[in-house]
């Protein structure tokens, strides 16, 4: 049976992997050059601890399950995580009951930690939080995730188990015989199938439209700023502040390479491409983001992005078989806890599938040799991180290239980039390389790096230098050689001359 | 562990100038680390002319600059590791590289000269809002793509930032047949050398866009277009100015910033304006026997400059390791007044012997003309200079006699004022 999935963020791809546990055919479709590039890559990456959303809500109750297990789900992936803990932060009595009211609906989703802090204890576990700040609801389950790496090392795991990851193709129609899915119509030609998943995230409404299944997306966008390693230990664990109407207002958290990230605000938006900063953004997440620290600095800023929200009406997430076509399952309205969620989103999603082949007589069978954990490659930062930089000898005595140094900023090594470059899905632009490595994610943003990492992608893919884009075709970095321009013109005058 | 006299960090011209000195100093064990695959620092992707007239007395391209300090260092027998990156530098003086050969190097040092240069600031550094695409890139990496790696990195070209960068790279592009549309600045006036502004704008007719700057970045996926705007003598934007331009490059040339990650691992303190570290006469830094020069000291723009420090950081170096250094009683603050916005050295800590005067570098911060340099101490002038224009864009240097440095002082003071008197109808 061939399932193809459609689209390859952190849903797409948790779902190709869980799926390709099993005999059968998983194909994962992505348009644009590489996984992870949608909402997946530009969001808090905060697993959530599940006090948040009603357990009533779909997105409730996965978030919940889903909690426990990216200990051991990261471990096996490699990706990096860490239990930091969270903080929602109250200033006066008001607040306080909000507080308590969230750690009731909090205790209601089973989570028996949750524990209300004083000022006194608030200020010796966050020493630059605002000094009015009284009183936080303290979640230990909360956690931080680097969400590219997840989703990237969820699609290397299900192709290291046997799923394709085909990219640069998309999906414009699906088509359906009896009823049913038959296939779906790319711009790489037509694709059979006997199920197929959408998990286009903000397009999810538009694939479901293809069945006559009818949603809204509303896209809502969040900005953030990330700041300089040097600010890292400004803040020890994740602060929110008390929500504001369509997001949980501006936040302050470390990442797990060690840089602080604040963000996002809240707009709506109806072009699901728009993905600008702007001025006046910067200002407002600034601002908010100074109400929990007011020593935020300016300067440190090394990076800004923004993530689009994909919010349906309803504001829960819809995982469900098509209303009006047999064997496709529309996944729609991922907003967060989406990521957070994704262990319980996959499961679901992969109970639903079974079910459906069971009933169309395929009988899906667990592989044998399923390999659960992806292979561990070397970080230098990591062995830098554990003070362990004597050990790094050993990896470039078996291999020099892990000896050159190439992003001066992450201290990412030539070896480390063609890991990156020969992974299962590979790295074949500037920002796959920068989301494998950190190389060019530093404080010089490719300043230094950018034309040695243009010259080993041009070497390891063997493309001509002029092809090496940033984020696929359409966005290459060099425009001719040398005199390339020069030689044109001359003969374009000289033609004019000529006649 | 292996243990060297001295280890310098870097080899462009500030390194190399600064090995060169201690070894003819009568040092023979000095290594200079170097991360890159050649010597010379950010001088071989300069291929313009215009480096060397003050210390050689003859304009030479970098290349060639560079290349007459690595003749002698190979002359001088001075070991230099290429390929090699510095990676931590600890306060006992340990150092830790890594290169393919090697692996990991671990390496004990009586002096260390730091003279890792400077990078360039980033569209992020001056948050530029609006959408990510291909094609921004600073105007040092357009540099080497166009000089060394042989790829041209745009065709409609717009540069932001007038510094020297930005300016020879405008010429550049434009001789590679670019369409430079504009150089955009911020500030009223250049913030580059005047030569380059006339070698590089007037003579090729790209026009110079003074108060103006970038607001918003176009395009999902290749740069498209930016939108510029006047802004006011505060930098607020001048609402109506706003326009579009076509391009499908953006060069920045918006500063540099010294280089002091190992600054930094040493924990030494970075001076808020120069974003270098503190140092004394001798470009000793706070930290006994470890001495900074060039452009991670703070940024030169001329290199001829950077050769003159690197010379007296590795002289130092030289006199530290022989022995033949003497603390004065007290150390002598080295204060900046009006107009000045920073001084290298930011005190004198040692007694002088057989040194004449010290060298004093510094900058100001906005551009006048028919002015006095002025030193004084307890309010009280000791010697000026006058100067018929100062510019941000050019570093001032001025020399302090010793004779006129007393025991008892504390504190200098650097003020430049205008001489009265003598205007001419300008201010
Ligand atoms: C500002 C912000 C902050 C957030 N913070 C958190 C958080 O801290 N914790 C949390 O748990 N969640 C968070 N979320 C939510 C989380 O990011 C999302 O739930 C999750 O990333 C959704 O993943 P996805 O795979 O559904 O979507 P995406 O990552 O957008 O993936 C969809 C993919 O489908 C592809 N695609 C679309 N159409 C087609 C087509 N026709 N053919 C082929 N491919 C197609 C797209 O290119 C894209 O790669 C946040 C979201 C935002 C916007
Ligand atoms: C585009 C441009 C145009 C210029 N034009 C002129 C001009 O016309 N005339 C003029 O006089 N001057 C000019 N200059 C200025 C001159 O080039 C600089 O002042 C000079 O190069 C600074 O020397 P430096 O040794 O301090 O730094 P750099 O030349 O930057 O050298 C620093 C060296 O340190 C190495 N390094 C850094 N960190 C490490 C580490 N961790 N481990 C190992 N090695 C490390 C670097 O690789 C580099 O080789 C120009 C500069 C630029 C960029």
């Amino acid at each position: 049976m061939r399932i193809i999935i459609i689209g390859a963020g952190v849903i797409g791809t948790a779902i190709a992997r869980e799926l390709s546990r099993y005999e059968t055919d998983v194909v994962l479709l992505e348009k644009t050059a590489d996984v992870a590039n949608g909402t997946s890559k530009a969001n808090s990456g905060i697993i959530h601890a599940g006090y948040n959303a009603d357990f009533n809500t779909l997105k409730g109750k996965l978030n919940v399950k889903s909690n426990p297990v990216f200990d051991k789900l990261c471990a096996d992936l490699k990706v990096p995580f860490k239990r930091i803990g969270s903080f929602v932060v109250g200033f006066n009595e008001q607040d306080l009951k909000e507080l308590k009211k969230k750690k009731e609906n909090g205790e209601k989703n089973g989570l028996n930690n949750l524990e209300i802090i004083g000022r006194k204890q608030l200020i010796s576990q966050e020493p630059n939080i605002n000094k009015n700040a009284k009183y936080a609801l303290y979640a230990p389950e909360a956690a931080i995730i680097s969400p590219y790496e997840l989703t990237i090392a969820y699609a290397d795991n299900a192709v290291i188990n046997g799923a394709q990851v085909v990219l640069n193709t998309e999906v414009y129609d699906l088509y359906f015989e009896d009823g049913k899915i038959s296939g779906v119509k790319t711009n790489q030609g037509e694709i059979k199938a006997d199920l197929v998943i959408n998990a286009a995230g903000l397009y999810s409404d538009k694939i479901a439209g293809m069945a006559n299944d009818e949603f809204k997306i509303n896209p809502r966008k969040g900005e953030y700023h990330l700041f300089d390693k040097e600010y890292g230990d400004i803040v020890n664990h994740i602060l929110f502040p008390m929500p504001a109407k369509n997001s949980k207002g501006i936040l302050v958290l470390p990442t797990v390479h060690g840089n602080i990230l604040i963000g996002p605000n809240a707009y709506d938006t109806n072009d699901k491409d728009e993905l600008s900063t702007t001025n006046k953004g910067l200002d407002e997440i600034l601002k908010g983001a100074r109400r929990l620290i007011p020593e935020i600095p300016e300067k440190g800023i090394i990076t800004s992005f923004s993530g689009l929200r994909a919010a349906l009406d309803s504001g829960d997430f819809h995982i469900d078989f098509s209303k009006n076509k047999g064997g496709l399952i529309n996944i729609i309205g991922i907003q967060s806890p989406g990521l957070s969620s994704t262990p319980a989103i996959s499961e679901m999603v992969v109970q639903m599938v079974k079910d459906y082949s069971n009933s169309e007589k395929y009988n899906l069978k667990l592989k044998k040799d399923f390999k659960q954990e992806n292979p561990k490659l070397p970080h230098y930062y990591e062995y830098e991180e554990k003070e362990k930089v004597d050990e790094w000898q050993k990896i470039v005595k078996e291999n020099e290239d892990y000896g050159e140094i190439i992003c001066r900023c992450e201290h990412v090594s030539r070896g480390e980039i063609i890991d990156a470059i020969n992974s299962p899905v590979p790295a074949q632009t500037i920002d796959g390389i920068k989301r494998r490595t950190r190389a060019s994610s530093g404080r010089c943003q490719a300043g230094f790096c950018g034309p040695r990492l243009l010259k080993i992608l041009s070497d390891q893919l063997d493309i001509d230098p002029l092809q090496v884009s940033k984020k696929g075709s359409g966005s290459q970095i060099l425009k001719a050689r040398s005199k390339q321009l020069i030689l044109e013109k001359t003969k374009q005058d000289k033609k004019a001359g000529d006649q | 562990m292996k243990n060297y006299k001295i280890i310098v960090i870097g080899a462009g011209p500030a390194g190399l100038a600064a090995a060169l000195q201690a070894s003819k100093d009568g040092i023979d064990d000095i290594l200079v680390l170097e991360r890159d695959k050649y010597m010379g620092g950010i001088l071989p992707q300069c291929i313009h002319n215009g480096f060397g007239l003050e210390y050689f007395d003859q304009e030479l391209t970098g290349p060639e600059y560079a290349d007459k300090f690595i003749k002698d260092i190979d002359k001088n027998n001075i070991k230099v590791l290429t390929e090699t990156m510095v990676l931590n530098i600890n306060q006992d003086k340990i150092i830790t590289a890594l290169n393919k050969s090697n692996g990991v190097l671990k390496m004990k040092a009586n002096t260390i000269i730091l003279a890792m240069g400077c990078r360039e600031r980033t569209r992020e550094n001056i948050q530029i809002p609006g959408d990510r695409p291909a094609g921004i890139l600073s105007a040092g990496t357009a540099q080497r793509y166009t000089n060394i790696e042989g790829f041209i990195p745009g065709k409609e070209v717009i540069i932001l930032g007038s510094g020297d960068i930005g300016l020879i790279m405008a010429r550049r592009m434009k001789l590679e047949g670019a369409n430079v549309k504009a150089v955009l600045e911020i500030m009223p006036f250049s913030s580059g050398l005047v030569r380059n502004k006339v070698q590089c704008l007037d003579d090729f007719d790209i026009p110079l866009k003074l108060k103006h700057t970038i607001t918003r970045i176009e395009g999902k996926k290749r740069l498209k277009r930016v939108e510029i705007s006047k802004v006011d003598k505060d930098f607020n934007l001048v609402e109506g100015t706003q326009k579009w331009i076509d391009c499908d490059t953006l060069l920045l040339s918006v500063g540099l910033i010294p280089e002091n990650e190992l600054s930094k691992a040493m924990n030494l303190k970075l001076h808020p304006v120069t974003g270098g570290v503190y140092v004394n006469e001798n470009r000793e830094t706070e930290l006994k026997g470890v001495y900074a020069c060039g452009n991670v000291l703070h940024v030169h723009d001329l290199v001829d400059w950077v050769s003159e420090e690197a010379e007296i950081a590795g002289r130092s170096a030289a006199e530290y390791l022989n022995g033949n250094q003497e603390k004065r009683n007290q150390p002598i603050k080295i204060t900046p007044e009006k107009n000045v916005t920073y001084t290298v050295p930011q005190k004198i800590e040692y007694k002088f012997k057989d040194k004449k005067f010290i060298k004093i570098f510094l900058r100001v911060e906005k551009p006048m003309e028919n002015v006095k340099i002025v030193f004084s101490h307890n309010e009280k002038s000791i010697l000026s200079y006058d100067k018929k224009i100062v510019m941000p864009g050019e570093m001032v240097t001025v020399n302090l006699p010793a004779a006129l440095i007393k025991n008892d002082m504390e504190e200098i003071k650097l003020s430049i004022v205008e001489k009265v008197g003598e205007k001419n109808g300008r201010t």
